[in-house]
């Protein structure tokens, strides 16, 4: 579904990605993990055309991203995006938030969008925040909005951009709780993240990334168990034993 | 005392016509230069080189050059080029155009000030550049520029007395009048001020107030 050919990308003279070669399936949930500055956000952002990339390719069911033609949007429609700072429009209550994209992007009636936005509000435990403005919930609560406003696209994935990572430790679990719901219903989920419990869990595959290449890619278990690479090797003992 | 108050019951008639022709300049030109502000913005952010480098030329070129300059080139001289105006068309088109530079600038830091992040959301939905303006940008810079934009209006309020360069007869230029005729200096100007103070506290607790809301 999501087709990754040789993708590279330089800001400047930095050569943040240098040839990667994925390919991720319908349904399937991929977790994209490295060190910081390893181009894994870079990655997930040349998917939806958020970066350009220098070269290479990247095709959504068989249609070539490239945010400077107007397919772009239609890809974008399709391909929804969770941020690591949540990102929700802070001028609108979390309906409205949920319901932008389908009422003013697609055009969908309004009433039946309100309809599914309380719905999948429900379904990430906010049904009762449907009237509140998005600076007055925690970090975890607009998270779950966000995930709530990308589902409401309808879309055919969902790309995560460090979904829990500026959020306090204890409000990381519901929002991976709602993530793991989600996975569980078969959505096709790209995930950068730091979590490897999560990954563990969660992903049937797992993308070791490091200074722009893959360095290692396979089953979670597999990979996180018994990783292969010793920059692999050093990153997860790192990550998993700080101390 | 009694031949001041006899001097202010007589004067004031006369400064409020003029009082009145000072809000009318204020609010054409404020009607002007927000319209023209505007496009100079829009035309900066637009992401399009060449509108975005001659407004940015504009900008300038309007920056460079004192209002009062401003009033006389369009109203000595436009007639010259078949532009004939009056005075008070002349003074708030002035005002109007040389307060879209301030205004634009103005415009163009609240659009700049909406972060970054509420642009990716909006694109990432597959909004177009004017959804993603009219959505998310403008409601969010617009609330952020208001506490400045009541600045301005204070400004263009005093500075619309610069229109008495051209003859239009509002409150400064009928105070001057009434003073060089009676001799009354301190009377009369203190009469002028207390009457643009007067006109300004409204906007100014208005300013306050955006700033309050803005806070929160």
């Amino acid at each position: 579904m999501i087709e990754i050919r040789g993708l590279q990308k330089s800001f400047g003279s930095h050569h943040v990605l240098k040839g990667i070669d994925a390919s991720i399936s319908q349904g399937e949930v991929v977790c994209i993990v490295g060190p910081s500055g390893s181009g894994k956000s870079t990655i997930l952002r040349c998917i939806n055309g958020l970066e350009s990339y220098s070269g290479g390719s990247v095709d959504i069911d068989g249609r070539r991203v490239d945010n400077r033609h107007a397919s772009i949007k239609a890809i974008r429609a399709e391909v929804a995006m969770v941020f690591q700072r949540f990102n929700l429009f802070p001028h609108r209550t979390v309906l409205e938030n949920v319901i932008e994209g389908p009422v003013y992007v697609k055009g969908e009636d309004r009433a039946a969008a309100i309809v599914h936005a309380k719905e999948l509000l429900a379904s990430v435990g906010l049904a009762d925040k449907a009237g509140a403005h998005p600076p007055e919930l925690s970090g975890g609560q607009q998270q779950r909005v966000a995930i709530a406003r990308a589902l409401a696209m309808r879309p055919k994935a969902i790309l995560f951009d460090e979904p829990t990572s500026a959020l306090d430790p204890e409000l990381v679990g519901d929002v991976l709780q709602v993530m793991r719901k989600l996975a569980g219903t078969g959505m096709t989920m790209v995930v950068v993240t730091h979590e490897m419990q999560f990954a563990r869990e969660v992903a049937d595959r797992v993308i070791f990334i490091d200074g722009g290449v893959i360095v290692e890619q396979g089953p979670a278990a597999e990979l996180l168990n018994n990783p292969q690479s010793p920059r692999t090797q050093d990153f997860l003992r790192r990550v998993l034993h700080p101390l | 005392m009694s031949t001041f108050l006899h001097n202010v019951w007589e004067f004031l008639p006369i400064l409020l016509q003029g009082a009145k022709l000072t809000v009318l300049v204020t609010l054409g030109s404020l009607v002007i230069s927000t319209l023209l502000g505007l496009v100079w913005a829009a035309m900066r952010v637009s992401g399009i080189p060449l509108l975005a480098k001659i407004s940015a030329g504009v900008i300038n070129l309007l920056r460079g050059i004192p209002i009062i300059v401003l009033l006389f080139f369009i109203y000595f001289v436009m007639p010259d080029f078949g532009l004939s105006l009056t005075a008070l068309q002349a003074g708030i088109l002035g005002l109007g155009i040389a307060y879209s530079a301030y205004q634009s600038e103005n415009f163009r830091a609240g659009i700049e000030a909406v972060d970054h992040g509420q642009v990716e959301a909006a694109q990432a939905m597959g909004m177009s550049w004017r959804l993603t303006m009219r959505r998310v940008v403008l409601p969010q810079a617009f609330r952020i520029t208001l506490p400045s934009y009541g600045n301005i209006m204070i400004m263009m309020l005093k500075d619309s007395s610069q229109a008495s360069t051209i003859t239009v007869a509002e409150l400064a230029l009928q105070g001057k009048l009434i003073a060089t005729s009676t001799f009354q200096n301190a009377t009369v100007f203190s009469l002028v001020a207390l009457l643009y103070l007067i006109m300004c506290v409204p906007l100014i607790l208005l300013v306050r107030h955006f700033e309050k809301r803005g806070r929160k």
